[in-house]
């Protein structure tokens, strides 16, 4: 790098800083405001008196939570979600990835095959068809409805981006393990999903965060509150109050006492599984989006 | 090579992955049949009496259809332009910045967002944005009155995009780093020996050397001219913004599903599906023609 010690230049620099700074800022402020506000007194959140910090620190709020059950219950149904969504994903995109890696002169549907996965990815019958679907196979209120839909309209990508960390692997690995007489199992399993293991990660976390994020489908596959996934349940009492979907007991609550509080708990509890993987995200996705762009 | 006989193994192992796509991706988009019958619940998806175009007809007779397309396309283009100038402008920010470990924290901090779902970030945003919000606080330090943020259906299509721009920029300036980084050092050395002060350099250095990343982000952001966002436009808006804010997305879901009208969103979602598909098409090709670009 040119060094460049002109004031101009220097100036330039503490400008950026100072940009830098400030936008950073933005981003992390939003979810500060809403630990502080989760800390505060009901009335100092009602009155609009909290900004940075928590005015009258206090848990009640996180007390209050833990009287909610569903919260719990809906907490647990995501979990499960993701680690079945998550799992199956991991076990699907390798089955699939290594044949499509294969060249054509290997595998001669192989073409045709990736036309009709891409097909599936960027074409889609909309909201209503899906939701017959699900109906007719009469998957409402399970957990499989969430795991296999939303599975299924992120699977081609992840399989697209393990496809592509395969095919820039050495062809010589391949050769290799065919002299000394491997067959295709042996080659995907022992050859091929060790040395995928960063791409395997990636496509792990990026359905973890799809599975744990999704709200849609929860909100249109389950009929009853009691099997809505954690997102779904906060999108129903906190984004949008709607005062026919609660019971007689949660609107004797609402009304007793302002919800910010209460809401902003919530927000932040929902928000905890994501910051937790968030550093192994940071690992892994940056290599893992940049996978894709890079062909032979 | 013995890869005689392999090819059974590849389908076996493409089979379970095949299977679930054909359930949950490629069967529900033969319900677009809905959109030329009139739907019994009796009679199913596939039985229901036809009624060819007549759903279209009624379509276009709606006042509602015509709003929501120019909402979802007015929204989008918006969100394109600025999704693709913000991330560009932030990184080459980043990448003037000369100390190693703040840029390591700034990158880290602000991909955060994009990895938080709408609801978490909606019940933020709208909490920031409420009557007694920090914005407002803002705005009555300097003796200005309170404004309904979210409320304005003038202010609605803005504040979508302001948002989405928040929680994005961070991830979309990902690929333009790794573009910036692929720039050969050997080229600011020798614009610097030319007597090339540092805007010359980024201007004659640096952006030459993000053209071609930043063309083909343009161009397949093509194909994302009919989605304006579902997750965050449901999370955000109220009946009040329903005149600006309203989208294809939010329509079908309503009009679908809490008001039953099957085939109209049926319909309606298409259409999308259909223009959308073209779209993507067009600028798949283009991003082949030009850049070479392969999705595999």
């Amino acid at each position: 790098m040119v060094r460049d010690t002109t004031i101009g230049s220097r100036a330039f620099d503490i400008l950026i800083i100072v940009i830098l700074i400030a936008v950073t800022i933005t981003c992390v402020l939003p979810l500060w405001y809403t630990l502080a506000m989760s800390l505060s007194t009901k009335s100092a959140a009602a009155a609009g008196q909290v900004s940075l910090w928590p005015v009258g620190f206090n848990l009640n709020s996180y007390k209050q939570l833990l009287q909610d059950n569903q919260f719990f219950v809906s907490f647990w149904t995501s979990v499960k979600r993701v680690l079945l969504g998550a799992g199956l994903n991991l076990l699907i995109v390798p089955l699939m990835a290594y044949p499509l890696s294969k060249t054509i002169k290997d595998f001669r549907l192989r073409n045709v095959l990736m036309w009709v996965l891409i097909f599936t990815m960027l074409f889609n019958g909309g909201l209503i068809p899906l939701y017959l679907t699900v109906k007719q196979l009469h998957l409402f209120n399970s957990i499989w409805s969430l795991v296999l839909v939303g599975g299924a309209q992120t699977l081609v990508f992840n399989v697209i981006l393990a496809m592509n960390f395969f095919r820039n692997l050495p062809r010589e690995l391949d050769e290799a393990a065919l002299v000394d007489g491997a067959g295709p199992w042996y080659i995907l399993l022992k050859v091929y999903v060790p040395l995928a293991a960063p791409v395997l990660a990636t496509v792990s976390l990026f359905s973890i965060v799809y599975h744990w994020n999704e709200f849609l489908y929860g909100l249109v596959f389950m009929t009853r509150q009691e099997f809505y996934p954690l997102q779904t349940y906060i999108q129903q009492v906190v984004v949008m109050l709607d005062p026919s979907t609660m019971s007689q007991d949660q609107l004797q609550r609402m009304s007793q006492l302002s919800n910010r509080t209460l809401n902003a708990a919530k927000i932040f509890i929902a928000m905890i599984p994501v910051l937790v993987v968030y550093p192994f995200l940071q690992r892994f996705f940056i290599h893992g989006i940049t996978l894709g762009s890079v062909k032979e | 090579m013995k890869t005689k006989g392999f090819a059974k193994h590849y389908y076996l192992m493409l089979l379970p992955g095949f299977a679930w796509l054909a359930v949950f991706g490629i069967f529900p988009m033969f319900g677009i049949v809905l959109a030329f019958e009139h739907f019994s619940p009796v009679k199913g998806m596939f039985g229901s009496d036809w009624v060819g175009l007549e759903n279209f007809r009624y379509m276009f007779s709606l006042n509602d259809t015509k709003s929501i397309f120019v909402n979802t396309i007015f929204i989008a283009i918006m969100k394109i332009i600025a999704n693709l100038v913000v991330p560009l402008v932030f990184a080459l920010l980043l990448n003037e910045l000369r100390i190693v470990v703040m840029k390591k924290w700034v990158q880290t901090i602000v991909y955060l967002p994009h990895f938080l779902s709408w609801v978490i970030l909606g019940g933020i945003v709208l909490d920031l944005f409420s009557l007694d919000g920090p914005a407002n606080q803002i705005l009555h330090v300097f003796g200005i009155d309170a404004i309904n943020f979210f409320g304005k259906a003038s202010l609605f299509p803005f504040l979508a995009v302001g948002t989405d721009v928040w929680k994005e920029f961070g991830f979309n300036m990902i690929i333009y780093l790794a573009a910036l980084t692929g720039i050969n050092p050997a080229l600011y050395e020798a614009a610097g020996i030319d007597g090339a002060s540092r805007m010359r350099r980024i201007w004659h250095v640096t952006l030459p050397g993000v053209r071609t990343t930043a063309s083909l982000l343009a161009v397949l952001a093509l194909g994302n001219v009919l989605n304006a966002g579902f997750d965050q436009i449901f999370n955000l808006y109220n009946p009040l913004v329903y005149s600006s804010g309203d989208i294809i997305d939010t329509w079908v879901y309503r009009t679908g599903l809490l008001n039953m009208q099957y085939e109209l969103a049926t319909a309606v979602g298409l259409l999308k599906s259909v223009v959308g598909f073209i779209l993507i098409g067009i600028s798949y090709f283009a991003a082949y023609k030009w850049t070479n670009y392969r999705i595999f």
